[in-house]
């Protein structure tokens, strides 16, 4: 098809043809460039949405988690009310098994069998023992139970002589690698290590905390971590994060990975992982200039306290000292004379546990953020800890000749941010940690006098880069589902406060009511006026049909019978329900008594105070003994509650028909 | 000749721009001042209700995308992200008419940073007055088919890359690959720009 163009018209040589050619072109490009930037500032506000949609409710769980913290707390100080046929359930909870086991309690008794094709470490370990774990692990082998305890056991001798704080030494031929948050992620390890070297005497790491739980690879990453760390004590440094905290695994997926890679023995991994954690060192100083820690600060951190503190009595951000003060000596006789006849070992005959200052002062280090505005204030995203503002950031330095804090704790979408004037860097290490193409990592080369580096990375599955568009959907579609299913969560909740602002009983809310409702009920701090076209639809007047956001997700009914209502809170519930099962099920075998099941959920409620009908409860047990003998898979029972996508179940027949 | 240079800021008249391209009569032309393409900039914007409502939605909306972008949670954002916030509210300046903007919401010192409160005034006003109105689908088809005198339904990878590059406002190199990656097709090293423009429309609907 030939259309003549004004060139072959013979116009082509008059320059005001040109001159109006070319002004049309200029025209037409301007328009592509505007229209283009504003798709991709659309594109790239999206994608930021998405992750403060997924920061919002990762730290609403913490709170949660910590929620529940108060929950131990209420029950040891209440277990006097607990009647008598309960006291085995208090023990299982509170009764500590620490004890100083020896390394044949640990090791005795465990074969290696010759079909095991593994690797296999030598001790004491050297570095050809790294490269072999390496090269093992990235063919996806196991490590046998055996070594694992080994290498927890020699670490935690290792650790114990260590203080709370390494002092470490940089010179300009001597750099050292800071790195952040891992979460099972090893692909993100392997590709650090392959940019930026092994450790070693002469290429030295601090390993800035959380390096378990979320990613499917926790335990890989630690072996690599401790073995490393015995070859090279003085030059792989290791801080504890918030996640190094057994608690926190129950409920953030390490111990479900332990306890699926390592089905004969990983009880006695757990028991010993629980004390390695507690001998891990608080944070990392370098050069006496730069404290290295995993959380942040608070206006009343004391670095000398710190320094003399019995770090191992800190079991878990869950189990906060029990009060002792002096008008409360009446509760305390009462709880200690009650405790010995009981028989329960708490959590410390009370010389075993921290002060409530010392106490607190972990956790402000462990959980804190920074934030822009000056203070501290209670963190009240996470539940623990605090935010500090840039004022408080310099006092604290100045007060210990410090001159830059790197901490980590919390994602970026750069791998690193820094803020409060250059005075403090935050390090996350974990590319992609929401969802593919969420965020990339970032690891730190500093040395002593010079300004620190930055070296950024992102894994990708696909061999090709996917473009922007396509990533950019494939995360906001992961996080509205995330947002349905929480507001699935609170449905009764949220339809009381609808119908509260509704006066008419029309089903339809303003936007500036229905922002507002949602706010109150799920408290997350979200942008709801922008993500409203998400999640509801809305009529040509502008209004909102409440009800339409709760169209396409349901919750699946394990029995047809039972109330919606119950339903809900179970599912609402099912992390909080999950830890303190795992806390009874000492012996981590799945399965509690329907009476040990009662028991939980009676005290769960009247704490929660949450109202449903003890009867209804009851029913739904019953039902739910499978194989009726008085016993409940618990993991079968709250796999039962899972969310149902309406599309989810189209694209499958979708798939049927095809 | 003279180079034909967009002058940056007062010169760029949306309606001038839109008829210098080969349109149908007038008549046929939609207006640019009220429909949109997308639903992400209509919906729930402008209500039926009263002006103060309005105003305070406007405000709610305008602080929200703020919000987003202010990673120390003081009230302040980064001044290179200025413009995507200010997109991200569906209006589509140029990037004159944006430099314009920011001068008028930065501080007598330019210290790098934007403060609300300097900001919710002047974009309130935007808004309200529906300025930078976005660009409707058929105006952009045009536009491409400008640029594709022969009409053959497409532009060659580096006829995209010199018009993007070279002419009005040009792209940054960052941005010419961002849109290439998504919008050639890898086979023919080519721009099908009505099906590009049909999977963006998609995509944002």
């Amino acid at each position: 098809m030939n259309t003549p163009n004004l060139e072959d018209m013979g116009c082509g040589t008059s320059s005001a043809t040109k001159d109006k050619k070319s002004e049309k072109a200029l025209k037409a490009a301007l328009v592509i460039q505007n229209w283009y930037r504003g798709y991709s500032a659309r594109l790239k506000t999206r994608q930021r949405y998405a992750l403060t949609i997924f920061q919002s409710i990762e730290y609403a769980d913490e709170q949660g988690q910590l929620q529940l913290s108060n929950f131990f707390s209420f029950m040891l100080e209440n277990y006097t009310n607990v009647p008598e046929k309960e006291p085995g359930l208090v023990t299982r909870l509170f009764g500590s098994s620490i004890q100083d086991k020896d390394r044949q309690d640990y090791l005795g008794l465990i074969e290696i069998p010759d079909s095991y094709c593994g690797p296999r470490l030598q001790f004491p370990l050297t570095f050809t023992d790294i490269d072999l774990l390496i090269e093992a692990f990235k063919q996806q082998q196991i490590l046998h139970a055996y070594y694992v305890l080994e290498v927890l056991f020699e670490t935690k001798k290792v650790l114990q002589q260590m203080p709370n704080f390494t002092h470490t030494n940089t010179s300009p031929s001597k750099e050292i690698t800071i790195c952040g948050d891992l979460h099972g992620k090893l692909d993100d390890l392997f590709l650090i290590f392959y940019k930026n070297g092994l450790p070693s005497v002469t290429n030295p790491y601090v390993f800035n905390g959380d390096f378990v739980d979320r990613g499917k690879n926790s335990m890989e990453i630690l072996m690599i971590l401790f073995v490393s760390f015995l070859v090279y004590p003085n030059d792989l440094h290791l801080n504890r994060g918030n996640h190094e905290d057994f608690m926190m695994n129950m409920r953030y997926g390490f111990t479900k990975e332990i306890l699926h890679k390592y089905k004969l023995h990983g009880k006695k991994i757990l028991q010993i992982l629980e004390e390695v954690y507690t001998w891990l060192p608080i944070g990392t100083i370098i050069d006496n200039e730069v404290l290295v820690i995993h959380g942040g600060i608070s206006e009343s951190t004391d670095l000398n306290l710190l320094h003399r503190i019995e770090r191992n009595k800190m079991r878990s951000v869950l189990m906060p000292p029990i009060p002792m003060d002096g008008d409360r000596a009446e509760k305390k006789n009462k709880l200690g004379t009650a405790t010995v006849a009981l028989g329960i070992r708490t959590s410390g005959s009370f010389s075993e546990q921290l002060t409530k200052q010392e106490w607190e002062q972990v956790i402000d280090i462990l959980w804190s953020d920074p934030r822009g505005k000056r203070g501290c204030y209670p963190n009240t995203n996470r539940g623990g800890g605090c935010y500090f503002g840039p004022d408080i950031t310099s006092k604290i330095l100045n007060k210990y000749q410090l001159k830059m804090l790197v901490r980590s704790h919390e994602c970026k979408p750069e791998g690193y941010e820094i803020c409060h004037d250059g005075k403090v860097i935050t390090v996350f290490s974990a590319s992609n940690y929401y969802e593919e193409g969420s965020n990339r990592g970032a690891y730190i080369r500093m040395s002593s006098g010079t300004t620190p580096r930055f070296f950024q990375y992102q894994i990708t599955k696909a061999t090709c880069f996917r473009p922007l568009y396509q990533r950019v959907n494939a995360i906001e579609s992961s996080a509205i589902r995330m947002l349905k299913e929480r507001m699935i969560s609170r449905k009764t909740d949220l339809i009381r406060a609808f119908q509260l602002q509704d006066r008419n009983k029309s089903g339809k809310l303003s936007m500036g009511q229905w922002a507002f409702s949602m706010e109150n009920v799920l408290g997350l701090n979200l942008p709801w006026r922008s993500l409203s076209s998400h999640l509801v639809t809305t009529d040509k007047d502008g209004n909102i049909d409440y009800m339409s956001g709760f169209q396409d997700v349901h919750i699946q009914k394990p029995v047809k019978e039972v109330q919606s209502s119950l339903i809900e809170t179970v599912y609402r519930y099912r992390s909080d329900l999950q830890i303190i099962f795992n806390i009874i099920d000492s012996d981590h075998s799945g399965l509690i008594s329907m009476e040990e099941f009662r028991s939980m959920w009676r005290l769960f409620k009247s704490h929660y105070s949450v109202h449903i009908d003890d009867s209804q409860f009851d029913e739904l047990a019953e039902r739910m003994d499978l194989n009726k003998d008085g016993s409940i898979d618990f993991n079968e029972f709250l796999k039962a509650f899972y969310v149902v996508h309406k599309f989810d179940q189209l694209n499958k027949s979708d798939t049927k028909l095809a | 000749t003279v180079a034909h240079q967009v002058p940056l800021s007062k010169g760029f008249s949306r309606q001038e721009y839109w008829s210098g391209l080969p349109f149908p009569s007038p008549g046929d032309l939609p207006n640019p001042g009220t429909e949109s393409t997308s639903p992400a900039l209509a919906g729930g914007f402008f209500t039926t209700e009263p002006p103060e409502v309005a105003v305070a939605e406007f405000h709610k909306k305008i602080k929200e995308a703020f919000e987003v972008f202010d990673h120390e949670s003081n009230n302040t954002v980064d001044v290179r992200e200025v413009g995507t916030i200010i997109r991200s509210l569906g209006c589509c300046p140029s990037e004159g008419e944006l430099h314009d903007l920011i001068a008028e919401v930065e501080e007598e010192e330019p210290t790098g940073y934007i403060r609300f409160e300097k900001f919710l005034p002047v974009m309130t006003e935007v808004l309200l007055e529906r300025r930078y109105r976005p660009i409707p689908e058929d105006i952009l088809l045009r536009a491409f088919e400008v640029l594709d005198p022969a009409k053959r339904g497409f532009l060659s990878k580096d006829e995209l890359i010199k018009y993007m590059t070279e002419e009005g406002e040009p792209f940054s190199q960052e941005e010419m690959e961002e849109m290439l990656s998504a919008a050639i097709d890898p086979e023919s090293n080519s721009i099908h720009y009505k099906d590009y423009i049909t999977m963006m429309v998609i995509d944002e609907n």
